[in-house]
């Protein structure tokens, strides 16, 4: 497994990038990684992200679009403006938490 | 009709990541010879239009064609859709003949599965009343009973529900608002002498088959 290293916070991720470990993660973390990704990580961007974290806890998936419009109250609007491409992958990215696997 | 993606916010610099640095490919980083990834190069100075290669070199793009009215043949397109829109791909749906009615207003909500022509029907119930007949096809001929298409299309929306999968209206709302391009068939509409007022608003025009044979340039096809 690689270990990636930036500006002294080092995380275990998967072959593709994605955390292994949730407990390495950290909002400070978070804000070393948007840059990579062209995003500067404001209050809009974290909120859906400290959703994820509360979400998935320790061992539950990582929520999908769906359960975060249904359970988080996010508008998908909203989240693609934030996070355009993709914003599953990339929100999973920066809040730290595994690839997504729901299919909705 | 245009077909341009939503705005992307205002761009912030992007930086480079450090040195080793293992991080997703979320599809748009700059790609240095603009090739299309898992795609292999083309060999320089050959016709890009030549020996199995697509001329069209634009951001990847699908076009789904719904020509089914069943609850069970709504779904794969929704879902393989709204799966696409998330992964930054242009996503356009043309709604035709019986696939109509998963957007027009007054059908989209009462779309029905039946089990008569689908041999592989069978309920993972079952096995707690002997185990292995969650595997058995269900007869042919049961399906023809009175009300057991109702009973079916319960049974699929309730599976569905416990999967958080939305019904057909609340999918159309979601992919309206992750950027799907929808539209519905011109002929299918006069045919079916179906009103503008009663699409699902997602619906962006009533187009001929030609239209869209223009608008899919480039796309993969996914036929439903």
């Amino acid at each position: 497994m690689p270990t990636n290293t930036i500006n002294g916070h080092t995380f275990e991720v998967d072959g593709e990038g994605f955390f292994t470990v949730r407990s390495q993660w950290s909002e400070d973390l978070a804000h070393e990684l948007a840059p990579l990704i062209g995003v500067e990580l404001d209050e809009e961007h974290l909120a859906p992200l400290r959703f994820m974290r509360a979400d998935a806890g320790e061992d539950r998936n990582t929520p999908t679009l769906r359960r975060m419009q249904t359970v988080g109250g996010f508008e998908v609007r909203d989240l693609y403006r934030l996070s355009p491409g993709k914003p599953a992958k990339k929100m999973a990215w920066l809040a730290g938490l595994p690839k997504p696997v729901g299919c909705v | 009709m245009t077909t341009t993606l939503t705005p992307s916010p205002t761009p912030v610099t992007r930086t480079s990541p450090p040195e080793g640095f293992v991080m997703p490919d979320f599809g748009d980083r700059p790609v240095a010879s603009g090739a299309v990834s898992g795609a292999p190069t083309g060999t320089p100075g050959t016709d890009p239009a030549g020996a199995g290669q697509a001329a069209y070199a634009g951001p990847r793009k699908m076009a789904f064609i719904c020509s089914k009215g069943n609850l069970d043949m709504a779904y794969p397109a929704l879902i393989m859709g709204n799966a696409a829109l998330s992964e930054g791909v242009e996503v356009h749906i043309f709604f035709t003949f019986w696939g109509l009615d998963i957007v027009n207003k007054k059908t989209m909500k009462d779309l029905k599965f039946t089990m008569l022509g689908n041999t592989a029907m069978h309920m993972p119930e079952l096995a707690k009343l002997r185990p292995g007949w969650e595997h058995k096809s269900l007869p042919q001929g049961k399906g023809g009973l009175p009300g057991m298409t109702s009973v079916a299309t319960k049974m699929m929306k309730k599976q569905m529900d416990d999967l958080d999968i939305p019904d057909v209206p609340d999918f159309l709302d979601l992919l309206q608002a992750a950027g799907a391009h929808m539209y519905a068939c011109r002929l299918t509409f006069d045919m079916m002498k179906v009103i503008e007022a009663d699409l699902h608003p997602g619906v962006e025009g009533v187009i001929s088959a030609s239209d869209f044979i223009e608008i899919a340039e480039g796309a993969q096809i996914v036929f439903v």
